[in-house]
C-alpha cells in the first residue's frame, strides 16, 4: 500500500490543502496535472468537483477542501489535479497546491492522535515530524470512500 | 443452439479434412491399429454431437459409418475397398451435409438409405449395393468425385485418392475464434479512435486550406469503415437469444395443457452481442406470457373457429439502423373492456379519458407496473409485474416496444433495438449554462420557443406546451438538475422543448439552447456517481469536454412526469427494495398520500348514493353488507350520482373502507420512510416520485374505523414470529398480518430471533426476510432447522424479489414458500398453508 524504499522510508508527494500540509503516497499517483477544464455534475455528491478529460479518459474529481471539511476555495484559485486510479477508475484529488516529493523515513511517523476529529481523523493515516514541520499522510481510499453505506466499500 | 451449431461444424470440417487422408492411408497400407481409432474417434464424436444437435439424418449416417469402423478397429472384419468407398461415401454424406447446414442451418433433404445399407453389407462382408445415388439437393463437387466410385463393382483406388483430392472445398476453414475480451477491447479502441477523429475535425473545421485538411478527411473515412469493421465482429445472429424458446415454449404448453407452435424466422438476423444479452430476458418474457395469457386452450380455440395448435411467431429482421423482432400470437388478443376497467380501477386514467382514448393507447396501459389483467394469479407469469419491466428493458438500451392486438384474432409485440450500444447520436443541449447529451433515438421533435413560434404556457408552476391540439407537460433542465432557479409561474420562456419520450409518455424537455447532434461514446460513471438519477452516463465530446449523459426516463421520474413512471432500474433492485405503492389524495390536502399497495384488498369507485349514515357514521352498502367508510382528514359526502374512491380493507368478511379524494397513481418506488412532524396516522414522509407523499399508517385508520380491526386476544390465535430488518416493512407486515388475525413478534434481525428461542418462546410459524444484514434468511432456517425447539417450526421466506430460480432456491433450502414482501394475498395463503390450518380470513 505504502510506497517503501530501500530503506523503509516512503515517499510522499506533499500538498497544499487549506493552509495544511498533507502528502500522498507516490506509489498510489498516477498522475499531477495543472487544474484543467471542470465539468460539473448536477446533483452529485458533495465532495464531488465534476469531471475532466485526461487524455481522453474521464476522470472524475473530488474536492480535498471539501472532504476534509475546509472551506471551498476561492472560483479563481489555481487548482492541482492529483490523480489516483481506484478500481479501474481515474479520481483526481484536487488540491491548492503540490510541493515536493519527500522521502520520509519511519522513525518520523507517527500515528494519528486521537484528538484529531472529524473528517481529518477519518482521511488521515499517519503524521509525519518534518523539521519544517508536520505533514498529514492521507488515505486515497478513505478519501474516496462517499456515501452513507460505503464504510470503504465502494460499490461496483 | 445456433452458436453451438457453428461451433460443431468449424471443428467438424476440420476433422473430416484429416479424416480423408488417414482413410486412404487405410486402404492403401491395409490400416494401422492408430489410423483406424482415429478413423473411428472422428466418425464417433459427429455421431454424438449429432444427437445432441438433434441433426437425425447426420446421425444416421454417422451411426452406420460408426458401426463398420468398429468392426474394423476391434479386428472383427477385414478392410475392404468396398468398405473403405462405403465409409467414403458416408464421410462424403457427412460433408454435404454439414455444408447445407452451414448455409440453411437446417439439415438438407435426402435419403441415404443405400449409403447405410452398403454400410451394413460392408460389415458381413458382402457385396455393396450396385450403386450409391447421390443424396444431397445440390450435388457437391467431392461428390460427384465419389459416384463414380460407388457405382463401380470393385472401386479403383485411384478414384477414392481423387475424392480426397479436393477435399476441404467445401468447407474451408474461414474463421477462427477470439476471445470477447479481445473484441470488446478492440471495440473500446475503436470507440476512442472515432472520439480523436471528431475532435481532430472540429480543430480543423476552422481551417478549410489546412494541409491536413486531405489526409483527415481520408482518416475520417478510414476510421468510420474501422469502426464498422470491428462493430461487426460483435455480432451474432439474434437467434443465439432465441436457442433457449422452443424448449420453454415446450413446457410451458405442457403445463397449461395448451398445443403451441413456436415458429421462428430471420434468426440470423445479426445485432452486438451486448443488446443480444440485454434483450434475451424481455424476449422470454414475452414469449411466455404469448404462451400463458395470449394463446387460448384448445377447447376455447376449437369454440372459436380457430385450429387447436397456437401459433407463436417470431420474426427478425433489420430496419435501417434497427433491428426490428416481432413476436405475434394468435391467441385471443388484449381484452380491452377489460384493460380498460383495470386502467379505471388503478386509476390511471379517468372514465372520461378513457373514453377517448383509441384502442392502442389502451392496449399500451399493459406496460404500466402492477397492471395484469390475467384473471388468474398463473405460475407462469407472475402478477402484474413483467410487462413494464420488459418495456423498461428494451428502452434502456435506447428500443421500443409496442403493441398491436385484434380481439380473438392475436396480438403482436414489436421490439425495436438498435444495432449497438457502444456509439450512439446524441443531440447535445444546454441549460444553465452546463451542456448535456440527450440520446437521438429518444427525442420525439424539437420545437423552438417564442419568435412567434410556441409560447409555454403556465399551470399554476407548471410550464406545459400546447403541442398539435395536446398538452405536454415540460420539465425544465436547469431548475431539476439544481443548476438556477425555478422559474416562476407565468414567467415568459424562450429556448426549446425537445420533445421526449419518457416511460409514461411523452414530455417536453426545457432547455436554453440546442447545438448539433454528435456521435458520442457512451462511457459509464464513475462507481461513486452511480446512484444520480437522471443520467445514463458520461462522454468526451469532439471539442474535449466531459459532459453528462441525459437518461430521459430517468429525468421523467425525477421531475414526476406522468403516470406510473416505474421504470425500475436494475442497478437499483438490487440495492433498494422497490414497493408498489398506491399514491392518493385525501381530505383535501394538497400532499400526497402513499400506501403500500400489498395491503390494500380494493380499489373502488362507490356511488354517491351507496353511502349511508348509520349509528352516526358513514358507511356503503357494498358487496351486500354494510362496510364502515373512514374518512382521511377532512370529508363531505358526495352527491348522489357522484363517485366515490375507497381504499377497501378486507379481514375475512370484515370490510372497511378508507374514503380518499383523488387516486392519483400506482407506482414502484423504494419507501424510504424519513420521520416527519408527529401526525397521528401517518408513519412518515417518502419521496414517491420525485415529490414528498406522506406514508400512511394503515393501523391507525383501521382502529378509527373499528377499534376491534386487530382482534381481541384469543388463545387460538396462531403466533407469528416476523424477522425483518427493515423498520418500515415491519411496520407495513406486522398491521397486515395482525389484521389477518396473528399475534405478531417482530425482531429487526436473526440474532434478536434466536434470543427468544434461547429464551424459550414458541410460535406457529416464521416469517423472515431473506436479505439482511449478519446472519441471512437461509442461515436463520440453517440455524433453527439443525437443533432446538424450532426445529419443526414452519418457516416462510419474504423477499424483495420472488422470481421462479428465488423460490425453487429457497424451498429447496427448507421454507415452506418463498414469497414477495407486499404480496398480502400470497403471505397469508403461505402463512395458513405452512401452519396446516384454515385460513382465518
Amino acid at each position: 500500500m505504502t510506497a517503501t524504499a530501500s530503506h523503509g522510508t516512503e515517499l510522499l508527494l506533499t500538498l497544499q490543502v487549506g493552509g495544511r500540509l498533507c502528502g500522498l503516497p507516490v506509489s498510489r499517483i498516477r498522475d499531477v496535472i495543472r487544474c484543467e477544464r471542470i465539468a460539473r455534475v448536477p446533483l452529485a455528491p458533495p465532495g464531488v468537483a465534476g469531471l475532466l478529460n485526461l487524455r481522453g479518459r474521464i476522470v472524475t474529481a473530488v474536492d480535498l477542501r471539501d472532504r476534509l471539511g475546509l472551506p471551498p476555495a476561492a472560483p479563481d484559485a489555481a487548482r492541482m489535479n492529483v490523480v489516483v486510479e481506484e478500481r479501474g477508475e481515474l479520481y483526481s484529488l484536487l488540491a491548492d497546491g503540490v510541493g515536493e516529493v519527500l522521502s520520509v523515513n519511519p522513525e518520523s511517523r507517527d500515528d494519528v492522535p486521537h484528538t484529531l476529529r472529524g473528517p481529518w481523523r477519518e482521511h488521515a493515516v499517519a503524521v509525519h515530524r518534518l523539521d519544517g514541520g508536520l505533514l498529514i499522510e492521507l488515505d486515497a481510499d478513505r478519501i474516496l470512500a462517499f456515501g452513507a453505506r460505503s464504510g470503504g466499500d465502494m460499490r461496483r | 443452439m445456433e452458436d453451438l451449431l457453428a461451433e460443431f461444424l468449424a471443428e467438424t470440417s476440420e476433422a473430416l479434412a484429416d479424416l480423408d487422408t488417414a482413410l486412404v492411408a487405410l486402404e492403401r497400407q491395409g490400416g494401422d491399429k492408430e489410423t483406424l481409432a482415429q478413423i473411428f474417434r472422428t466418425v464417433h464424436s459427429v455421431k454424438g454431437a449429432a444427437g445432441f444437435l438433434g441433426l437425425h439424418r447426420l446421425g444416421a449416417v454417422a451411426h452406420a459409418a460408426e458401426n463398420l469402423l468398429g468392426l474394423y478397429r476391434d479386428g472383427a472384419a477385414s478392410v475392404s475397398p468396398a468398405g473403405v468407398t462405403a465409409v467414403l461415401g458416408a464421410v462424403d454424406a457427412i460433408r454435404t451435409i454439414l455444408s447445407g447446414l452451414a448455409e440453411t442451418g437446417a439439415e438438407p433433404a435426402g435419403d441415404d438409405a443405400a449409403l447405410v445399407a452398403a454400410l451394413e453389407a460392408a460389415q458381413t462382408g458382402e457385396a455393396p449395393p450396385v450403386s450409391l445415388p447421390v443424396v444431397a439437393e445440390k450435388p457437391e463437387p467431392v461428390l460427384e468425385a465419389v459416384a463414380p466410385v460407388a457405382s463401380a463393382p470393385e472401386p479403383p483406388v485411384a478414384a477414392a485418392v481423387e475424392a480426397v483430392a479436393a477435399p476441404a472445398a467445401a468447407l474451408p476453414t474461414q474463421s477462427i475464434r477470439v476471445s470477447l475480451g479481445v473484441l470488446d477491447e478492440l471495440m473500446t479502441l475503436a470507440s476512442e479512435l472515432v472520439l480523436v477523429r471528431n475532435q481532430l475535425l472540429q480543430i480543423a473545421r476552422g481551417a478549410e486550406a489546412s494541409p491536413f485538411a486531405a489526409p483527415l478527411s481520408r482518416l475520417s473515412r478510414i476510421t468510420s469503415d474501422m469502426q464498422e469493421g470491428v462493430m461487426k465482429t460483435r455480432m451474432q445472429p439474434v437467434s443465439a437469444a432465441w436457442g433457449p424458446l422452443p424448449r420453454i415454449v415446450r413446457d410451458l404448453g405442457t403445463e397449461l395443457g395448451k398445443r403451441i407452435d413456436l415458429v421462428m424466422s430471420g434468426g440470423d438476423t445479426e445485432l452486438d452481442r451486448q443488446v443480444l444479452e440485454l434483450i434475451r430476458d424481455p424476449l422470454t418474457h414475452i414469449v411466455r406470457n404469448s404462451c400463458d395469457h395470449g394463446l387460448e386452450g384448445p377447447e376455447a380455440r376449437r369454440a372459436a373457429g380457430k385450429p387447436e395448435t397456437g401459433r407463436i411467431a417470431l420474426t427478425a429482421r433489420q430496419e435501417g439502423g434497427r433491428i426490428v423482432i416481432e413476436i405475434a400470437d394468435d391467441g385471443r388478443g388484449l381484452d380491452l373492456v377489460r384493460v380498460r376497467a383495470r386502467a379505471l380501477q388503478r386509476g390511471l386514467a379517468t372514465e372520461a379519458e378513457l373514453a377517448a382514448m383509441r384502442d392502442e393507447d389502451v392496449a399500451r396501459f399493459v406496460f404500466h407496473a402492477g397492471f395484469s389483467t390475467a384473471e388468474a394469479i398463473t405460475a407462469v407469469s407472475g402478477r402484474g409485474v413483467g410487462m413494464d419491466v420488459v418495456r423498461s428493458n428494451i428502452e434502456r438500451i435506447g428500443g421500443t416496444v409496442d403493441l398491436q392486438t385484434f380481439s380473438g384474432r392475436g396480438t403482436t409485440l414489436t421490439i425495436r433495438i438498435p444495432l449497438t450500444l457502444a456509439i450512439v447520436s446524441a443531440l447535445v443541449v444546454q441549460a444553465a449554462g452546463e451542456r448535456f447529451a440527450v440520446p437521438q433515438a429518444t427525442v420525439v421533435e424539437l420545437v423552438g420557443l417564442g419568435g412567434g413560434g410556441a409560447t409555454v404556457e403556465w399551470l399554476d408552476a407548471a410550464p406545459v406546451l400546447r403541442l398539435r391540439g395536446q398538452l405536454l407537460p415540460l420539465v425544465a433542465l436547469g431548475p431539476l438538475l439544481g443548476l438556477e432557479a425555478a422559474r416562476d409561474g407565468g414567467a415568459p420562456v424562450g429556448g426549446f422543448v425537445a420533445v421526449l419520450q419518457g416511460d409514461a409518455g411523452r414530455y417536453g424537455l426545457l432547455v436554453d439552447t440546442v447545438f448539433d447532434t454528435e456521435e458520442i461514446v457512451v462511457k459509464p460513471v464513475a462507481p461513486i456517481l452511480r446512484d444520480l438519477a437522471g443520467f445514463s452516463g458520461n462522454t468526451i465530446l469532439g471539442d474535449g469536454s466531459v459532459i453528462m449523459i441525459l437518461d430521459p426516463a430517468g429525468i421523467a421520474r425525477m421531475a414526476g412526469v406522468g403516470a406510473g413512471s416505474a421504470v425500475v432500474d436494475d442497478s437499483l433492485v438490487e440495492e433498494v427494495d422497490l414497493t408498489q405503492v398506491l399514491v392518493f389524495r385525501a381530505g383535501g390536502s394538497p400532499t400526497p398520500i402513499a400506501v403500500p399497495l400489498g395491503v390494500i384488498a380494493r380499489l373502488e369507485s362507490l356511488p354517491g348514493k351507496s353511502i349511508e349514515i348509520a349509528g352516526g357514521k358513514h358507511a356503503a352498502q357494498y358487496r351486500g353488507q354494510l362496510m364502515p367508510l373512514v374518512p382521511i382528514g377532512h370529508w363531505m359526502p358526495p352527491a348522489p350520482d357522484a363517485m366515490q374512491p375507497v381504499l377497501v380493507f378486507q379481514d375475512g368478511t370484515r370490510q372497511l373502507g378508507l374514503v380518499v379524494d383523488e387516486i392519483v397513481d400506482v407506482v414502484e418506488e423504494s419507501l424510504a420512510l424519513r420521520p416527519s412532524a408527529e401526525q397521528a396516522g401517518f408513519l412518515g414522509s417518502a419521496i414517491v416520485c420525485g415529490r414528498v407523499t406522506d406514508v400512511l399508517d394503515c393501523a391507525y385508520w383501521l382502529r378509527q374505523g373499528d377499534p376491534s380491526w386487530f382482534g381481541k386476544p384469543d388463545a387460538t390465535v396462531p403466533r407469528l414470529l416476523l424477522v425483518e430488518d427493515s423498520g418500515f416493512f415491519r411496520q407495513i407486515v406486522v398491521p397486515a398480518l395482525t389484521s389477518a388475525g396473528y399475534d405478531v413478534t417482530a425482531k429487526a434481525d436473526a440474532v434478536q430471533a434466536l434470543q427468544l428461542r434461547a429464551e424459550g418462546a414458541m410460535f406457529d410459524a416464521v416469517l423472515t426476510d431473506i436479505e439482511m444484514p449478519g446472519m441471512d434468511g437461509f442461515e436463520l432456517l440453517a440455524e433453527v432447522r439443525r437443533d432446538g425447539p424450532w426445529k419443526r417450526t414452519p418457516m416462510v421466506a419474504l423477499t424483495g424479489r420472488a422470481g421462479p430460480t428465488e423460490v425453487a432456491r429457497g424451498r429447496a433450502a427448507g421454507f415452506h414458500d418463498f414469497v414477495a414482501k407486499f404480496d398480502r394475498d400470497r403471505v397469508l395463503s403461505a402463512l395458513s398453508a405452512a401452519i396446516g390450518q384454515e385460513n382465518r380470513a
